[in-house]
């Protein structure tokens, strides 16, 4: 399996990836730079976090007119697996690949810290083989996290299944103060209606190491793994 | 616009309002033969302040241990640089935007952010870490509030985009900060020995180029300002505060360390204070040679700009670059690749003078040496002991009524928002980004960074106290480095390097002068008899508003190694049942404490005596009970002293603890005091026996406390029922954890 982690200019949680995926992992993971137009050789897809383009606009909203993200759209239709971390997220929805947009956090600040995530589906490639319920702790660290959709698609996103990770406390219920930001339904992830394309605010690959606090993220990855092993 | 000419210069004695003195009008007219034209005069202004120049502090600097088996880089570069073995080595210095914070808090300090971390990637080592020191006056202060969450949310602002984590730092307020708050910032990077990267304009005839950002009109005069005191017309100063944008700064850190990977750079170096002047002057002088440019080819964001305002503009993430002659192809490739102009505007030549064209037309010309630190002005002046440290060494603590229960004290220490949790600050930071914290910000009295790829841990920590150097300059400063270095024996680290940021009032006050030479002796001291060398530092002088000097406030960056990241120590209690005790001397010096503070605003009394032997004997001991994994947590004590510290252990750990003071003395004292050589620990009883023996090994006390318990703090006195203080961990965590957003989101009246 290759893994190709794409590159926008201010993205800076590139190479973070590429360490969990390489290093930790033993993936092929390769980074590709915003010009390039030639995805056909990876077989997933990671948008990283980060502040692309410097995000002086809405989060994401340049970046969703970079060539790579033409290409990712061409691959997420046919099917590849593609996941959004933070501004990955944030360009995903910019890009019209999930539905919604993301808000100014409810506290307006940027914030940083360790968060508990509930998996709710086990049927995209990010969460396959993941029991639903698991709690996992991985961190959070944005400023514009605040998940919104209207309420009548908000509703046809839950009854599709679309959300896949919720914001909640240790003992896994999603609390109004185990919401970092402000999320409708302490959404923090979703995927769209085939299931391939997932987004999500926490951050997994600060989450892969035990000496950094938490591996609990390694299990986003490993799920990719077993998914493709299980030739889905 | 047009330049005024020779006479109106003359006339006007423009060179008053540009901060030169007359004095330093005629030497430079002495310097050229002739008089300066305007440019020339400015490019002299800005290289010749404070903040360039270093003109009162630069006598002082010999007195700095600056060599060591590790140091690949001391004073005089970019950033200094230790060796940490394996091929590695760390990158680090501190850097003060004290004056444009006061301004524009936001910008001032994101570019202080941008500009330290310049000084960190020049040298080819790649950014791992920030930190930050601050100071502001009281909270209940609306201004005060203001500047603080701009100064936050320009750190997160610019630190979080470019992808550098902001691992730690230290934020007091006090009154003596409120007219003008103190923002500096410490950067950290790691480079491989080969990558090493200096900023030298050598090789006749190699090209001269200038990549990065675009050169506009903002940050003219930076440098100047920062060497005046504010004044209310500071506010109009507002234009000399350069704008930060840290998406141009990820792509020049990229592009950067691509170029010098590429092994084309022969020197290269940031244009921060005093931009296009400053950067070219250091690298012809560092190598004795000259350069001469066109400045008509540098790439500008705004028309019609002036070769004055080209020259002095501090538009920010800009660098110059000498690369190897014929290499300019491959340089604007790497700068193209990530939409960044990379242009020649010279070359090196071998007179050493700057010279400087505007098309065809000869707009400078100036010898690069005289612009430098060897030809500016250097001020010997006379010190004077201030009158007011006999009247504030004459508060005598034992005036203080005695209790029986100090339990509200402590919960007023753990609320003053110089000790309660930084949380607020902290989780604004991106921490985390690179993957390398291992011990971000809160739990630890240093932050602990991984080196991938090896068992090494970096730990790193800022400090300073402006009280304590207040009451006794020399002993403060001493202070400062020995509390420095306990934060990383604290984390299992052991001190490699310094660098300082000094941060004073008007040097031209003899007062203000005498706390200066006193500070940097007491610096230079404790350095030199701890055993770690200086590699570099900042100055920042001219502290003052309304007439009122800061208080002095030397600031120690200190790096620290584990070889091995197991080992490293947190702070807080681990386990019911562990045994907690004092490593190092009891103490009970209540001078200039952050407890008499609750009594009295201004700082009083007698600071601490620093005992430097004690201090690197309890550095021995720590280091080797971490590296042999005896203890479970290790804490220093500074501010709010030992009870302070028994409570922040418990509120990190979310345990409580049990002690009996042994010693006689006020209980007050006991409590409260910030003497140093002191720190503590806790372990398994099992390894008691084995601490004590290295303890006594150097001499050093080991004195059991208590134990850690459930959910309450209690501190008794032998031989006294009542307890002295009783508190549950929820109700202290409670106050602690929240002070300070409370403090900062109170409503005035």
């Amino acid at each position: 399996m290759k893994i190709g982690i794409v590159v926008y200019p201010g993205s800076n949680c590139d190479r973070d990836c590429q360490h969990v995926l390489a290093d930790v992992l033993g993936l092929d993971a390769e980074l590709i730079w915003h010009d390039r137009t030639d995805l056909a050789k990876y077989d997933a897809l990671i948008l990283p976090g980060g502040f692309s383009y410097g995000d002086y606009l809405r989060s994401g909203a340049i970046a969703r007119f970079s060539p790579v993200t033409e290409s990712v759209i061409s691959a997420a239709q046919k099917g590849v697996p593609v996941l959004g971390i933070c501004n990955g997220f944030q360009v995903l929805l910019e890009a019209g690949l999930l539905p919604g947009a993301m808000l100014v956090n409810d506290s307006l600040h940027f914030r940083c810290h360790s968060q508990y995530v509930r998996v709710e589906r086990d049927h995209t490639p990010f969460t396959y083989g993941i029991e639903p319920g698991t709690v996992l702790e991985m961190p959070v660290a944005h400023g514009e996290g605040n998940y919104y959709l209207d309420p009548v698609d908000l509703a046809e996103l839950e009854e599709k299944g679309q959300v896949i990770f919720r914001y909640v406390d240790a003992e896994g219920r999603a609390t109004p103060e185990a919401n970092p930001n402000g999320s409708v339904n302490n959404i923090a992830g979703i995927c769209n209606e085939q299931g391939n394309v997932v987004g999500l605010m926490p951050h997994p690959e600060r989450a892969s190491e035990a000496i950094l606090g938490s591996a609990d993220g390694l299990k986003v990855f490993q799920a990719l793994i077993k998914f493709w092993e299980a030739g889905q | 616009m047009k330049e005024p000419t020779l006479t109106e210069i003359k006339e006007n004695r423009l060179w008053r309002s540009m901060g030169l003195s007359d004095e330093e009008y005629q030497k430079i007219c002495e310097t050229l033969q002739r008089e300066p034209n305007y440019t020339e005069l400015g490019m002299y202004a800005v290289l010749w302040s404070e903040h360039c120049a270093y003109k009162h502090t630069r006598p002082f600097f010999k007195l700095f241990p600056t060599s060591g088996e590790r140091i690949l880089q001391g004073p005089g570069e970019n950033a200094g640089i230790v060796d940490i073995g394996d091929g590695w080595a760390v990158v680090f210095k501190v850097e003060s935007h004290n004056h444009p914070s006061a301004i524009e808090p936001y910008e001032g300090a994101a570019t202080g952010v941008g500009g330290i971390l310049r000084d960190i990637f020049t040298m080819g080592a790649r950014p791992i870490a920030c930190l930050n020191s601050l100071r502001f006056g009281e909270l209940a202060n609306d201004r005060v509030k203001h500047l603080v969450k701009g100064v936050v949310s320009g750190i997160a602002g610019y630190g979080n985009a470019v992808g550098v984590p902001t691992v730690g730092g230290e934020v007091y307020f006090d009154q003596g900060y409120a007219g003008n708050p103190l923002v500096n910032v410490m950067a950290v990077g790691l480079v491989r020995h080969e990558q090493i990267t200096k900023a030298v304009a050598s090789g006749v005839g190699n090209p001269v180029m200038v990549v990065g950002s675009y050169t506009g009109r903002d940050g003219i005069h930076g440098a100047t300002f920062a060497s005046e005191e504010l004044t209310e017309e500071s506010e109009e100063r507002r234009p000399a505060v350069q704008v930060g944008d840290p998406f141009t700064e990820k792509l020049l850190i990229e592009a950067c360390l691509e170029l010098i990977s590429s092994g084309v750079v022969v020197g290269i170096q940031d244009m921060g204070a005093a931009g296009l002047t400053s950067s070219a002057c250091e690298m012809a002088s560092r190598s004795g040679s000259g350069i001469e440019m066109d400045i008509s080819l540098v790439p500008r964001r705004e028309a019609g700009m002036t070769p004055y305002e080209v020259m002095l503009s501090e538009s920010q993430e800009r660098m110059l670059v000498v690369p190897k002659d014929g290499s300019e192809e491959q340089v604007k490739a790497i700068f193209a690749k990530y939409g960044l102009p990379a242009v020649v505007v010279g070359r090196v030549t071998d007179d050493g003078m700057i010279r400087i064209y505007d098309g065809e037309k000869l707009v400078a010309e100036v010898p690069a040496k005289s612009l430098s630190t060897d030809g500016a002005p250097v001020y010997l002046r006379e010190g004077k002991r201030p009158a007011y440290l006999d009247e504030a060494h004459s508060f005598d603590p034992e005036i203080l009524p005695l209790k029986s229960d100090y339990t509200a004290d402590l919960l007023k220490l753990l609320e003053s928002p110089t000790i309660a949790s930084k949380e607020w600050i902290y989780r604004q930071y991106d921490h985390m980004v690179q993957l390398n914290t291992v011990v971000p910000p809160g739990p630890a009295d240093a932050a602990v960074l991984r080196v991938k790829g090896t068992t090494k841990g970096i730990a790193v920590t800022i400090d300073g106290n402006g009280r304590q150097v207040y009451l006794d300059p020399y002993q403060g400063a001493m202070a400062v480095v020995a509390e420095a270095a306990r934060n990383l024996i604290c984390c299992g680290a052991e001190p490699i390097g310094l660098t300082d940021g000094l941060n004073f009032g008007n040097p031209e006050r003899p007062e203000v002068y005498w706390q200066l030479e006193q500070a940097i002796k007491g610096l230079a001291d404790a350095a030199r008899f701890l055993g770690i060398p200086v590699t570099g530092g900042n100055a920042s002088l001219y502290n003052e508003s309304s007439g009122e000097a800061i208080y002095p406030t030397p600031i120690v960056g200190m790096v620290g190694l584990l070889e091995d990241i197991s080992t490293r120590l947190t702070s807080s209690f681990k386990e019911v049942g562990d045994v907690i005790a004092l490593l190092g001397w009891p103490g009970s010096e209540l001078g200039g404490s952050e407890y008499l503070k609750l009594v009295n605003p201004i700082p009083v009394g007698k600071p601490p005596r620093v005992d430097l032997a004690r201090e690197k004997a309890l550095q021995k001991v720590m280091l080797e009970a971490a590296g042999e994994r005896l203890l479970k947590s290790a804490h220093d004590i500074s501010e709010g002293g030992l009870a302070v510290c028994v409570a922040e252990s418990c509120l990190q750990g979310g345990l409580g603890a049990e002690i009996e003071l042994p010693w006689e003395g006020r209980p007050d004292a006991l409590l409260f005091a910030e003497s140093g050589a002191r720190i503590v620990v806790s372990l398994k009883g099992e390894n008691w026996a084995r601490l004590q023996q290295i303890a006594s090994e150097s001499g050093v006390p080991l004195t059991r406390l208590g134990q850690v318990q459930g959910s309450e703090i209690q501190f008794r006195h032998t031989g006294v029922e009542h307890p002295l203080i009783t508190v549950s961990v929820r109700q202290a965590k409670d106050v602690w954890k929240m002070a300070l957003e409370k403090a900062l989101l109170a409503e005035r009246g």
